[in-house]
């Protein structure tokens, strides 16, 4: 792999750009590996990098339906942050913000990082409680979550409505600093690029229909559209396909898959400084680089495997944007989509072995995956390569819903997220 | 936005006035406190979570409120039947073939329309 740099850039623009490689192989699947992941999204292909990288097994095949970064890894809104309540969350979750802090020059692919803060506007007492007592938990735990008077939000976030005349008012904030934003396109095409150059095969276009297994109960492999593929270990990374795929292998998951849709303005030049989002009113806004406003909504009110959603949904989001931030109010939607998010009863993922021996899954992220993709990715390859959870996904089992012992972040957000 | 069919009311209304409410069909336990845990984990926290023809129940919140029972494709979304609870899961061979060929976008879904 040549790598990307500065003088890479010069040397290409004297030559017209002929000199540029492909950033990953398309090889022909081999009869068989010693680890099949599926689904090739941020999660997947980062837990076949971190498997090469930090526990030196190469022989591994990324197997994906239909294109590299095209489930919800390309669909969402991009906001990081570790914000999280509970002590397991906050392990997960600053463990992957603090991945991101560096991930461009680990890859060697700019994945365009950027910690602008995120802003979770309070608009009620209840509102304001629960982010207090984040904020207190947060500290606790070493993450940086600090409460912000109306004004002090205004000032961090210029177009943003505080009068107390407003549709929606505010009565405060919690901001996160080290949150922010980063492309979701280079996060898959940065993890593709690095572990397709450390011998990972990268199988697009190749859809598991079957997971087959040994008279012993363990894991033999798969079925694809592309013929059958042996492995000693699989593990299922498919978002909203989880249940589908567990159903191959007999096991019944504790999921339920929603849309959830986000959309994106016209391009306009740089306005919003920060992400913001509002909870009570389920909004989620920031600007990209390339200059759209990307707006996030909640998930849809019943489930559904249709990456659609329906209109009322993302109406109901604008109508909030509008009040929130008046200066918006005659600005163009471009495009929204939908994509299908996994979730849990208690909004926390599982990162697991699972009953069958040799199968592993990492899903019911729900609507927030985006943000834990390197750290979901790096302790979900310490979970196969050692067939034992690293401690900080030691919490996010599957047997939990069975002991009780949940991670109740959805009480904690009293939202989907 | 999709038009659902209450049997109650017996009119077609728009989904803004329904709610989707779990599984159909689905006996519930009687005898909660002696269930083991893994029985209590199956009924309360797992899902089929079915990709295709499924049967849930459904209920007209803002309309006359009651919970009647309807087959849904969760791809297409698209409502097979719907019927009065307590009635027995309808036979869908006379609606038409059991799965229709799954559709992946809403492109495909509005050309299947066309």
């Amino acid at each position: 792999m040549r790598k990307y740099s500065v003088f890479a850039v010069a040397r290409e623009a004297m030559r017209g750009h002929r000199g540029w490689e492909a950033q990953w192989t398309s090889p022909e699947p081999r009869k068989e590996y010693d680890v099949i992941i599926i689904g090739a999204g941020g999660h997947g292909l980062g837990t076949a990098y971190y498997l090469a990288k930090e526990h030196g097994i190469t022989n591994i095949a990324v197997l994906e339906k239909g294109w590299l970064g095209g489930g919800n890894t390309g669909r969402n809104t991009t906001i990081i942050r570790s914000n999280y309540l509970y002590d397991e969350s906050a392990g997960i979750y600053d463990h992957a913000l603090k991945l991101w802090d560096g991930l461009s020059q680990d890859l060697n692919y700019n994945v365009m990082y950027s910690a602008r803060g995120v802003m979770m506007l309070s608009h009620n007492v209840h509102d304001q409680q629960v982010f207090k007592r984040h904020i207190h938990a947060n500290r606790l735990n070493g993450i940086d979550n600090e409460w912000l008077t109306p004004e002090q939000a205004q000032e961090f976030c210029p177009p943003l409505d505080i009068s107390r005349t407003a549709r929606y008012p505010i009565n405060g904030a919690a901001l996160q600093r080290r949150g922010g934003t980063a492309r979701h396109d280079a996060v898959a095409w940065g993890y593709a690029r690095a572990a397709a150059d450390r011998g990972v095969h990268i199988i697009q276009n190749c859809e598991v229909t079957g997971i087959r297994r040994n008279p012993d109960g363990s894991v033999a492999g798969v079925d694809t559209n592309r013929g059958q593929i042996n492995a000693k270990k699989v593990g299922v990374v498919a978002a909203g396909h989880t249940s589908v795929l567990m159903e191959m292998a007999g096991v019944r998951m504790p999921l339920v898959s929603y849309p959830l849709q986000a959309l994106v303005s016209e391009p306009i030049k740089p306005i919003f400084p920060c992400v913001v989002m509002s909870n009570t009113v389920h909004a989620y806004i920031s600007q990209s680089d390339k200059g759209e406003l990307v707006i996030g909504a909640g998930t849809d009110q019943y489930s559904s495997y249709s990456q659609t959603g329906g209109l009322q949904i993302i109406t109901h989001t604008l109508d909030a944007i509008c009040e929130l931030f008046p200066i918006f109010r005659r600005m163009k939607m471009m495009r929204s989509w939908g994509g299908i998010v996994d979730v849990t009863p208690d909004r926390s993922p599982i990162l697991a072995k699972t009953p069958v021996s040799g199968l592993y899954v990492n899903c019911g992220w729900g609507t927030g995956g985006f943000k834990a993709t390197p750290g979901s990715a790096n302790v979900f390859a310490h979970t196969i390569a050692n067939d034992a959870p690293h401690k900080i996904n030691a919490p996010f089992t599957l047997e939990r819903f069975r002991s009780g012992r949940l991670i109740d972040e959805a009480a904690a957000a009293a939202v989907a997220h | 936005m999709l038009l659902i069919y209450c049997p109650y009311c017996e009119e077609e209304r728009s989904e803004l006035e329904f709610r989707q409410a779990g599984d159909a069909h689905i006996a519930r336990p009687t005898n909660m406190t002696e269930m083991t845990d893994e029985e209590f984990e199956a009924f309360f926290f797992l899902r089929d979570n079915v990709k295709g023809l499924t049967f849930e129940r459904w209920r007209h919140l803002n309309g006359c409120g009651r919970f009647f029972n309807a087959a849904r494709d969760t791809v297409s979304d698209k409502f097979l039947t719907t019927y009065k609870a307590g009635l027995p899961r309808p036979d869908l061979g006379t609606l038409r073939p059991a799965t229709e060929t799954t559709v992946e976008t809403y492109e495909a879904t509005e050309s299947d329309a066309k």
